[in-house]
């Protein structure tokens, strides 16, 4: 069968650390950094395996700072 | 096997038109996600060519720096008389509004009204977030009872400083609007709904229908003091009973 | 259409109004008032869209007027309105806004007496307001002041010139005489309108969509809150200004060739002083009259040159005395300068000047 295989790239430079991402991630996957970018903020990060590329994240952003992709890939049944 | 980061399998990620410039606005502003919306649409309806923004005076008056489009900055509250030049001198060209609570329905609803009610084949969306934000979170005309702002710090009270202004009622009530509709960007669906909406408003316009008006329910969580996480969840309790989301009018 | 010019008789308004669609002007947006009324009651009564294309819409104030002139101009569009004293204040916030983001436009104004609401009769109290700006910020704007209805029409035309020369704001600055006589008038020919594509190539500047080829965005705006980038702007406008000044003055003679005693006056104060001036030559007193056509520009220099061959200045104005100022100050107390003046929509009259300007004899 076929699954969907994602994952997300942050600009983590424009991010804010708004966190609206990780309350829109279904899988719980997206949390924030530890880490400060230039303007002080902490920014979002994919951190637990699973993304399915489902553009929650993206759609919620509203710094348009989170590229997604999927692709679907074959799994052994 | 490829690497799946290519641009191959990129199915979401900041439009085209969304240039790199960083938006001032605050971390978790709705501001955002409807710029990100208008970039999507006009990109999607292949228009960039003949749009023009018209942007107000408040926090979106630098809209024009994020777009790219052709913008005109209107003075505080003209934008819709702006616009209506605008769309008679270039009748088939795209052109939209785009104003806060304070613009749109305090210091220029006499514009916001005429210019709808003359059925000016504009779209005009308003982002209502209930609060002055630019000048640092003063009382707007659609500031809730109750609700603490900078200029009623013990709440709006009816009988001190008026009652919430339903413009958008009244806009669905005028002969001139063709669209009206009331919609919010704090979930997926809604952002998917509220990008159904603008991208009507934007065709009605070009294809000269009469006026559109969308209202986006919004948060503004550094006037409001809260995270954006609880901005969202203050409005939906808050805000979405007083102001509920759906269609207006929808003139087919 | 009429490809000649016509000659007819209209009052200094309708004069304004045909001229407007017969030079090539684009839209016209304006809110009744009296008493320049008749502008877009002519607009709309002659139906240009019909015709030139030209779009007419009345507003819903004259704050919504100024701010559609604001938006047809800053798409490169040739566009203008109308109003008097009370209306053209409320306008002040949008030309300024003009004047800031270099917006091309005209805004006439067909002056009546004030302060307030004041009176329906002509007026020339709005000196100040036109020529210093009476909305906020260093700007100016060309200031025309017609004195005929020949010249109401003509300097429609002259504006549309200097506007998008300066990509700047354009005032006729008339008065309720001009806007209600009624003369015999020359009007021009059928200029066409520039089409959109002839407007996208003179105005590259202008906000009316990306074009087909895609260039970079246009932003029109007077905002900008970094401090030394706004003072940058500032420091253009002023270099422009200056330019201005060099090129743009416009005033006329009469009589001033032997004249020991000059009258400075314009628009209809001008007309009467003429009058004046007629019947003191009459009694052999060399009298002339400088009358300034640009208001701002000001004729400084003429007025300079002037003073050092005159014995004395009388300033004649419809106000309590705000042109007088400026004549002051380009005589710099090179001669005396009077002052006559009637307000509150009561005219200064030929006898009037006359008495006036023979009390000055010494």
């Amino acid at each position: 069968m076929a699954k969907m295989k994602g994952t997300i790239v942050v600009d983590t430079e424009r991010c804010k650390g708004c966190e609206l991402c990780t309350v829109a991630c279904p899988l719980d996957i997206i949390t924030m950094s530890a880490a400060v970018n230039h303007r002080g903020y902490p920014f979002a990060q994919q951190s637990g395996e699973g993304c399915t590329g489902c553009t929650s994240c993206a759609i919620v952003c509203p710094d348009g700072c989170i590229t997604v992709y999927r692709r679907k890939e074959e799994t052994q049944p | 096997m490829n690497n799946l980061v290519s641009p191959t399998y990129q199915v979401a990620g900041k439009p085209r038109l969304l240039n790199d410039n960083t938006m001032h606005y605050c971390p978790g502003c709705s501001h955002g996600v409807v710029h990100k919306l208008i970039a999507e649409i006009i990109e999607e309806m292949g228009v960039e060519d003949r749009t023009i923004g018209v942007n107000p005076v408040g926090c979106a008056v630098f809209a024009c720096n994020y777009i790219d489009i052709d913008w005109v900055e209107a003075a505080h509250g003209r934008a819709p008389a702006c616009a209506s030049a605008l769309n008679r001198m270039w009748p088939d060209h795209l052109v939209f509004t785009y104003q806060g609570d304070g613009d749109l329905a305090c210091i220029g609803t006499g514009e916001t009204i005429q210019a709808l009610n003359r059925g000016e084949n504009i779209a005009m969306i308003f982002i209502n977030n209930a609060i002055y934000g630019m000048t640092g979170g003063q009382m707007a005309p659609t500031t809730l009872l109750g609700m603490k702002t900078a200029t009623c710090p013990y709440g709006r009270q009816a009988d001190l400083h008026g009652f919430p202004l339903h413009i958008t009622d009244i806009a669905a009530t005028l002969e001139g609007t063709c669209y009206v509709s009331r919609q919010a960007v704090d979930t997926v669906a809604h952002i998917r709904s509220a990008k159904r909406a603008l991208r009507t408003a934007f065709e009605n316009a070009l294809n000269r229908r009469g006026a559109s008006f969308v209202e986006i329910v919004s948060t503004c969580p550094s006037g409001w003091k809260m995270s954006p996480v609880k901005a969202n969840q203050w409005m939906q309790e808050n805000m979405f009973p007083y102001y509920p989301l759906g269609d207006l009018k929808n003139d087919k | 259409m009429n490809e000649t010019s016509e000659v007819v008789l209209l009052k200094g308004n309708e004069a304004i109004a045909k001229a407007a669609y017969r030079y090539g002007y684009d839209g016209y947006f304006g809110y009744p008032i009296t008493p320049q009324s008749e502008v877009l009651e002519t607009l709309a009564l002659d139906k240009p869209w019909e015709t030139t294309g030209m779009v007419v819409l009345q507003a819903e104030s004259e704050v919504a007027s100024i701010n559609m002139v604001y938006g047809g101009g800053a798409s490169g569009k040739c566009v203008l309105t109308s109003s008097s004293s009370p209306g053209v204040a409320l306008m002040q916030e949008g030309i300024s806004y003009m004047a800031g983001a270099e917006i091309p436009g005209l805004i006439v104004n067909v002056g009546r007496g004030g302060p307030g609401l004041g009176t329906i009769q002509p007026g020339q109290a709005d000196y100040h307001q036109a020529v210093y700006g009476g909305g906020n910020g260093d700007y100016h704007c060309i200031v025309l002041a017609p004195y005929s209805v020949q010249e109401m029409a003509d300097h429609v035309g002259l504006a549309k010139e200097l506007m998008f020369k300066w990509r700047n704001p354009v005032i006729i600055l008339s008065d309720g005489v001009i806007g209600q006589m009624m003369e015999k008038v020359v009007l021009p020919p059928f200029h066409p309108r520039r089409t959109d594509e002839e407007v996208r190539q003179q105005c590259p500047w202008a906000a009316n969509g990306r074009g087909k080829e895609g260039r970079r965005p246009n932003i029109l705006t007077s905002l900008d809150l970094d401090p030394t980038r706004m003072e940058t702007h500032n420091r253009h406008l002023s270099e422009k200004y200056k330019q201005m000044e060099q090129a743009e003055v416009r005033y006329e003679e009469y009589h001033t060739d032997d004249a020991e005693y000059i009258i400075v006056a314009y628009g209809c104060s001008a007309r009467i002083s003429m009058k004046a001036i007629d019947l003191l030559r009459h009694e052999g007193i060399k009298a002339g009259l400088l009358r300034p056509i640009t208001l701002w520009p000001f004729p400084e220099q003429r007025l300079a040159e002037l003073a050092e061959q005159c014995k004395a200045m009388l300033t004649v104005e419809a106000s309590e005395g705000q042109m007088v100022r400026d004549v002051r100050y380009a005589v710099a107390r090179r001669c005396p300068v009077a002052f006559y003046g009637r307000s509150g929509g009561m005219l200064p009259s030929p006898d009037e000047v006359y008495e006036s300007l023979k009390g000055m004899l010494s």
